[in-house]
């Protein structure tokens, strides 16, 4: 048994340690925001957070992640009402939504670590995450309106 | 007389012994720099040297050389800051950055898809627990050096991570370095066993270190 920390939520999996993160968490866990794409590494759509990390959880063997802290889209927010997911909706940032989750929780890492993002850190942080239907402008946008209101957010705390 | 010339005779001969010695020994110093020059060789570092043999030194690196611009130790030592991919060593898709300590940046860290262990299948992320580039404040760049610049700035503790010719030699078994000789389904293997590249290495250094000529 793996024993496995997912969005603080704490699972005991049956599963073979080199068994792909994304797998546990889609089909064990049941937790199916996570999306599979391209199976290795270069899509984006799997990425979820290890311990803080926007890993990619299809080449990330589950034995990896045991003990640690996951984070997957269902857990980002408590009310689905992050900064990004707050400005993915009021700009309707997604157009057929597959990559999305990935998206999200690769620019959440991005606004963690740098609140003021320029386009080029932008563009630095988010290459990995592919979109099909091509709404990186959308994207670029939304991370911007999101640093805007994490700021202003703590400015009032 | 005689007796007393003969009593100051020896108190000249030494002084003039000596002096003759020092210009012999200037001279020979001398043409043995000017026939080092002449070989086309140029001498990193006398101080530590365990011995000099620029002509062996100069063999044993240029095998170095093949291996460190094959792209399994090229591809990380990139001149820019993404770095390269592939046996043809093109930029590394996604354009991941070095990021200060080398190991990217935000959301594209090189631990997010390189694993501690080579991912199976062809052309999936390699592996290694320590993947990295060189930091942002050395970048130990390989790509477009030639012999005679890669020599001198691998000798150079300003230019290689502050390693001293020891620190060196025990780099050749580094588990980073190791890692290119298990590079996952799909990519070349360096131009020669690991076991032949570490005996060049240790003989460039424990020869000399000596640079190829620049020209």
């Amino acid at each position: 048994m793996i024993s496995l920390n997912i969005n603080q939520k704490a699972y005991q999996v049956d599963a073979d340690p080199d068994m792909p993160l994304l797998w546990v968490i889609r089909d064990i866990i049941g937790l199916t925001g996570t999306k599979y794409g391209c199976g290795v590494a270069q899509c984006g759509a799997c990425v979820v957070h290890l311990n803080g990390e926007a890993v990619r959880s299809c080449v990330t063997r589950v034995s990896r992640a045991e003990g640690q802290k996951v984070v997957t889209i269902e857990g980002l927010s408590e009310k689905n009402n992050h900064p990004l997911q707050l400005a993915w909706q009021e700009i309707d940032v997604p157009q057929c939504g597959y990559c999305h989750s990935g998206q999200i929780m690769s620019a959440a890492v991005l606004l963690r670590e740098n609140p003021n993002p320029s386009d080029q850190d932008i563009d630095d942080a988010m290459g990995g995450n592919i979109c099909r239907c091509g709404t990186y402008l959308r994207i670029r946008k939304g991370i911007h309106m999101a640093a805007e209101m994490q700021r202003a957010g703590s400015k009032k705390e | 007389m005689e007796q007393h010339s003969a009593i100051k005779t020896p108190n000249f001969l030494p002084i003039k012994m000596i002096a003759v010695l020092v210009i012999i020994v200037s001279v020979i110093t001398g043409m043995a720099s000017a026939s080092k020059d002449h070989n086309g060789f140029t001498e990193n570092d006398t101080s530590e040297a365990i011995k000099n043999d620029s002509i062996k030194s100069v063999k044993a690196f240029m095998q170095v050389y093949t291996v460190l611009m094959s792209p399994r130790c090229m591809n990380c030592h990139p001149s820019g800051d993404v770095p390269l991919q592939g046996d043809d060593s093109h930029l590394h898709t996604m354009s991941p950055q070095r990021g200060k300590d080398g190991k990217g940046v935000t959301a594209m860290k090189c631990a997010n898809c390189h694993q501690a262990t080579n991912t199976p299948g062809l052309h999936t992320p390699p592996g290694h627990p320590n993947w990295h580039l060189p930091p942002a404040d050395m970048k130990m760049v390989f790509q477009g050096r030639t012999p005679h610049q890669l020599a001198k700035q691998l000798i150079d503790p300003e230019q290689n991570g502050h390693k001293s010719k020891e620190q060196l030699i025990a780099h050749a078994t580094d588990a980073l370095v190791l890692a290119a000789w298990n590079p996952g389904e799909g990519r070349s293997l360096p131009p020669m066993s690991h076991e032949a590249f570490a005996k060049a290495w240790v003989t460039w250094i424990k020869n000399g270190a000596y640079a190829p000529s620049p020209k």
